[in-house]
Formats: structure tokens, C-alpha cells, sequence
């Protein structure tokens, strides 16, 4: 399989332009036991692990891009090269006219990094004090920062959260306290490496729904990873699909669904419970009166068709496969290919 | 200049709230900070009797108050970078750090300012109790204590530039505590924490005067005893800022690699 060529940027010239990215770690390694232990201090055995291999995309402003990939496939090595914190092995990155490694402090002040398994507000103080620590490092005007913090009180819903020590706020309002802060100096390109990590749905929703009404008011770019199909089905029109550090898929969400999965479900509700159904299709569930089948897409038409033609229905539906079963697929077929007899990869999305 | 100042007073702030969220360890810490001199004072006061009243040129009361300002001044000008260091990096709280338009230094000298200015409310009513105890003697004039100001100033540079840039060793090692514990060793004896240094053998002396150490403790608290000529102030001054220029090279020399070691592993 070949990576797809980045999707033709749909608002004018790219605002970050990836080419032929490369990051390699050198890890250190010994077999188990005492002897391999005293030969590992004579002698280490070092391993190149390729964490991101070879990636070219470009990203347009304002596009809000998912990234999609196991664990290890390379997703926040990528957002940490982005962003200037990791240094790459090879190829070229310009974000804003900016070498991110270099961390001009021009560049800092245009973004934000966000990890949801890390935080940058102070543990034992309010959140509005290390705020207003924020708004002398980023400069930010008084006014612009009052107007900021409303803005970003009443989308969050902040309210008193601000007030409490960050240690007595539960997951979620640490969080959402996290990405206000982030915010504060209007960055023009959000990177958000896992922000709803560890969250229960009600707060994910929050989340996303917010990230989404930032992107629209603030014409902001954003980069996103995370493990929750949810978010990228709800901010993300374009999705980059990395394994094993190499790019498998930019493009259209849609276009994922239909490139990678070979099957459309049929989803029916017979008038008589006890057909069967099985000549049509695979039978995937049959419950309650309605019958899923998996059918190859060239053969949905054709077989509708005749379901129609020849059991009386209630009701029938032709649908896509869940999204991460497509995912599931399409790194399936990345691990055919690689003849990786292990295949111990979970699709993690 | 401006902008930098809203940054330290903004950081200020955020300093003082935690240091004063853990008052106790504050005065467990700077107890400690109190004990070893009475230790030492004792000690050398008990040798400087049995050896005929003085030691190395110090009477029983000079003795006491180069304690006291000793202790006094190394709770000014000490660091304590080098424990945090590791702990930043390995907890990965370095990382976004990175990411902020101002460099990470300015936390930790406001950090420092700011531990030092909470806590020197208990420190000069203990100096001020241990002066009514043990007596000391003073021969300072006004131009010593002139002198001081910047000779304590420097002193504080020299010994923040120093640890810091030592304390990066943690962007290569995670056992910088054992550098630091070597470093250390050297430090007490050179910079005239255990004794002064007129009671260090001769070669030593020429030693300690080459190495930065006592220009980051000792050379203060001379000063402001009264114990050297103009020409060795003014001599010492010089000395502090060349070492501080040095630390300063240093100390950018190490940031930059370290960050870039920090960046290339994995940040």
C-alpha cells in the first residue's frame, strides 16, 4: 500500500508543510539475567527504532486534521516535531515560515501544545494565577487577556474551577482549565496530543465540541491525536493514518471509509423474525427483529435487490462499517503486507 | 527590559503562593541552614581557645562572626537547582517549559529570590539571637559594607551560573545527585563553609583563591568582616566578575547542547 498524496490543501497556501519527515531513537538492549547484565556494561547493543519514517503532508489554515494510528505508530513524535520540542533525524518541517526546532520565541507565541497526559498548570495554586503568569510570558495586552479569559470562562464553563488549587480539580476540569490556559495567547496552530485521555463521555463531548467552536471562531489550525474515534469523526473532515512511523492515509474521512472497507452493511427488519437470511449476505448480528449483514461493496445493489425482491421487509438500511473496523482493516492489511507474523498490534482508535 | 519585568513579577507571584502552600518544610528546611554553623562555631571556638586564643588568625568573637555572616550569606547566594533538575526532566515538566517564549532560567532565579526573601524574616532574628549569644567582633568600615553589595550580588550570580549549568548534567545522566555530591565535597572545604579559609594549609589557599568556590561564599563575608585590604576587595571583585563571565559562557554552552541532547532522545 502507498501513501496518498496530501489531499489538495481546500484554503489557500499550507500553514505547515511536512516534507520526507524522519525520527529515529537508538535504544539500548540486553537479553534478561545477571551475565547479559555484566556484558550489557562492557558492551551495549543499541537498536534504531524508526518512530516516524519518511512523511510528507502539507496542512492548510484552518483545517482541523485527525491523527490516527496505534500506540507507538508515531502520531506524538510527530506532534513533538511539529511543535519544537523534538528534534528530527531527517527531512524538512516549515510551520509559519518557522523551523519549529529552533523555538524562535516568534514561533512559540503563534502556538500551543497541548498533551492530555501532562500538565503545565501549577499543581497547588488556582488556575488563574498561573494565567496570569501565561499573559506576562506571552505578552499578551490586559485588555485582549480580560476578554480572552471570558471568552474562554463561558465556552469551558470555568466559573469557579478557576478559583480552586489545580490539585482539587477533578480529570476533566484540570483539563478544560489545561486547554484554556493554552489558549490565553490566541495561538494560531493547536497541537492536541490525546486532550479528552482518561475522560468519561459527557466531558469528551465538552472537549470536542469546544475545540470545534474555537477552530470556527478563531479560523485556528489544529492537529489532534487521539485514541477516541468520536473526536475524529466529530472535528476532523481530513484524517493522516500513521503505523509504524509511516504514513499510511491523508485524506477525506469519507474517502477512508470507502478506499479501505471492502464491505457495506445491510441492515434489515424482515416481517417474518425467523427468515433466514444468510443467501443475501454474512450474517453479522440477528436481534430483536433486525438482521445485520456484511456484504462486498461491488455486490450492495445487487443484493438489496433481491432482498427487496424476495423477503417482505419492514425496513432496510444500507450503511458503512464503523469506523474502527476501517481502521482495523486498513492496518491489517499494512501487517499482511509487511509479512509480520506477529501481528500483535492492537488498533488502538 | 519591561516585558521581562512583568514576567518576574508575575512569577513572583505564582512563587510566593507555593512556597507559602508548605510553610513547614520551609522551616524544617532553613533550620537546617541554621544548625551546621552553630556546629562549626563551636568547634573552631573550642580549638581557637586551646590553641592560645586565636586560629589561624581568628580570635573566639571574629570567629562568631564569621559564622554568623557566613551563615547569613551562604542562605542567600545557596541554590538548590541541581536536586530539582533531574526531577524536571524526569518527570517530563521540562518539556513545556521548552515550548514558552521565555527562557527557563527566569523561573528558578525568581523562585530563588523569592525562597530567600520569605524566609529571611526567621533568618535575621536568628543571626541577631546568635550575636547576642556567642558576641562576635567586627572590624568593618563603611566603604566594606559598600563593598559588599556587589561582592554578595556576584556572589550569587557566580554560584546560580554554576549550578545551573551543573544541574544540566541531567540532560545526559538521571544520577546528577551523585555529581553533585562530589561537587559538593570540594565546596564545603574551598569556599570557607567548614572554616575559613586562613586556616586551610598555604597551598590550599592558593587552590581555593584559583577555583570559584570561595568567590561564591567566602569572599563576601571577608568583605564585610573588615579582613582585607582595598586592594585585595577590589582584586576579589574583579575576580567574582570573571568567573561570572565564565559561568555565564559555560552555562549557555551547556544549555545549548543539553537541549539539544534533550530534543534528540526524546523530550
Amino acid at each position: 500500500m502507498s501513501a496518498t498524496p496530501s489531499a489538495t490543501p481546500a484554503r489557500g497556501a499550507p500553514i505547515i508543510r511536512v516534507e520526507r519527515l524522519r525520527k529515529s531513537y537508538f535504544v539500548h538492549e540486553r537479553a534478561a539475567g545477571t551475565a547479559a547484565a555484566l556484558r550489557a556494561l562492557v558492551r551495549r547493543t543499541a537498536r534504531e527504532v524508526k518512530a516516524v519514517d519518511d512523511i510528507t503532508f502539507t496542512v492548510a489554515p484552518g483545517e482541523v486534521v485527525g491523527f490516527l494510528g496505534p500506540n507507538g505508530a508515531g502520531k506524538t513524535t510527530t506532534l513533538k516535531m511539529l511543535s519544537g520540542l523534538l528534534h528530527p533525524t531527517g527531512g524538512e518541517v516549515d510551520v509559519l515560515g518557522h523551523t519549529p526546532w529552533k523555538r524562535e520565541k516568534g514561533y512559540l507565541r503563534e502556538i500551543t501544545l497541548v498533551m492530555g497526559n501532562r500538565n503545565q498548570l501549577q499543581w497547588d495554586i488556582p488556575a488563574v494565577d498561573s494565567f496570569e503568569l501565561n499573559r506576562a510570558i506571552y505578552r499578551i495586552p490586559q485588555e485582549q487577556f480580560r476578554s480572552t479569559v471570558r471568552e474562554l470562562t463561558e465556552l469551558l464553563e470555568l466559573g469557579e474551577l478557576l478559583h480552586k488549587p489545580v490539585r482539587q480539580l477533578s480529570l476533566g476540569e484540570r483539563m478544560k482549565c489545561e486547554l484554556a490556559a493554552s489558549l490565553l495567547h490566541r495561538p494560531k496552530i493547536l497541537f492536541l496530543d490525546e486532550p479528552t485521555l482518561g475522560l468519561d463521555v459527557t466531558m469528551q463531548r465538552r472537549i470536542r465540541s469546544f475545540i470545534a467552536e474555537y477552530n470556527r471562531r478563531h479560523d485556528a489550525t489544529v492537529l489532534l491525536t487521539s485514541h477516541y474515534m468520536l473526536d475524529v469523526e466529530a472535528l476532523c473532515k481530513r484524517v493522516v493514518v500513521i503505523h509504524h512511523g509511516r504514513l499510511l492515509f491523508d485524506g477525506q474521512l469519507s474517502e477512508l471509509v470507502s478506499r479501505f472497507s471492502p464491505h457495506k452493511t445491510i441492515v434489515v427488519e424482515p416481517l417474518d423474525a425467523e427468515v433466514d437470511l444468510s443467501p443475501f449476505g454474512e450474517v453479522v448480528t440477528a436481534q430483536e427483529g433486525r438482521v445485520t449483514l456484511r456484504v462486498p461493496k461491488a455486490e450492495t445493489a445487487r443484493a438489496t435487490e433481491r432482498l427487496l425482491a424476495s423477503v417482505p421487509i419492514a425496513d432496510l438500511t444500507v450503511e458503512d462499517p464503523p469506523i474502527e473496523e476501517v481502521i482495523e482493516q486498513v492496518f491489517a492489511e499494512e501487517r499482511a503486507e509487511d509479512g509480520d507474523p506477529v501481528a500483535a498490534v492492537t488498533a488502538g482508535v | 527590559m519591561a516585558v521581562l519585568l512583568d514576567v518576574y513579577r508575575a512569577q513572583f507571584k505564582v512563587a510566593l503562593a507555593l512556597q507559602l502552600q508548605y510553610r513547614v518544610q520551609l522551616v524544617i528546611w532553613l533550620l537546617f541552614g541554621l544548625v551546621q554553623p552553630v556546629v562549626h562555631l563551636t568547634v573552631w571556638s573550642v580549638v581557637a581557645q586551646a590553641s592560645g586564643g586565636s586560629v589561624g588568625g581568628y580570635s573566639g568573637p571574629e570567629l562568631a562572626a564569621y559564622f554568623i555572616a557566613l551563615m547569613v550569606v551562604n542562605h542567600l547566594v545557596f541554590t538548590w537547582i541541581t536536586y530539582e533538575f533531574e526531577f524536571l526532566v524526569r518527570q517530563g515538566t521540562l518539556a513545556p517549559r521548552l515550548l514558552r517564549p521565555v527562557h527557563p532560567i527566569h523561573w528558578h532565579v525568581v523562585d530563588n529570590l523569592t525562597y530567600k526573601a520569605l524566609t529571611m524574616v526567621v533568618m535575621l532574628p536568628a543571626a541577631g539571637l546568635m550575636a547576642a549569644i556567642f558576641r562576635p567582633e567586627l572590624h568593618t568600615s563603611w566603604w566594606e559594607v559598600a563593598a559588599f553589595v556587589p561582592a554578595l550580588a556576584l556572589a550569587f550570580a557566580l554560584r546560580f551560573l554554576i549550578e545551573w549549568s551543573f544541574a544540566l548534567i541531567g540532560f545526559w545522566t538521571t544520577r546528577v545527585a551523585a555529581f553533585n555530591q562530589a561537587l559538593d565535597t570540594v565546596a564545603i572545604f574551598m569556599s570557607g563553609y567548614f572554616a575559613p579559609l586562613a586556616l586551610l594549609p598555604p597551598q590550599l589557599q592558593v587552590v581555593a583563591n584559583v577555583l570559584p568556590f570561595r568567590w561564591g561564599l567566602a569572599f563576601p563575608v571577608e568583605v564585610l568582616l573588615g579582613r582585607l585590604s582595598a586592594g585585595e576587595v577590589a582584586s576579589g571583585l574583579a575576580a567574582q566578575a570573571i568567573w561570572v563571565g565564565l559561568a555565564f559562557v559555560i552555562m549557555r554552552l551547556t544549555w545549548k547542547a543539553g537541549v539539544k541532547q534533550f530534543s534528540a532522545v526524546g523530550a
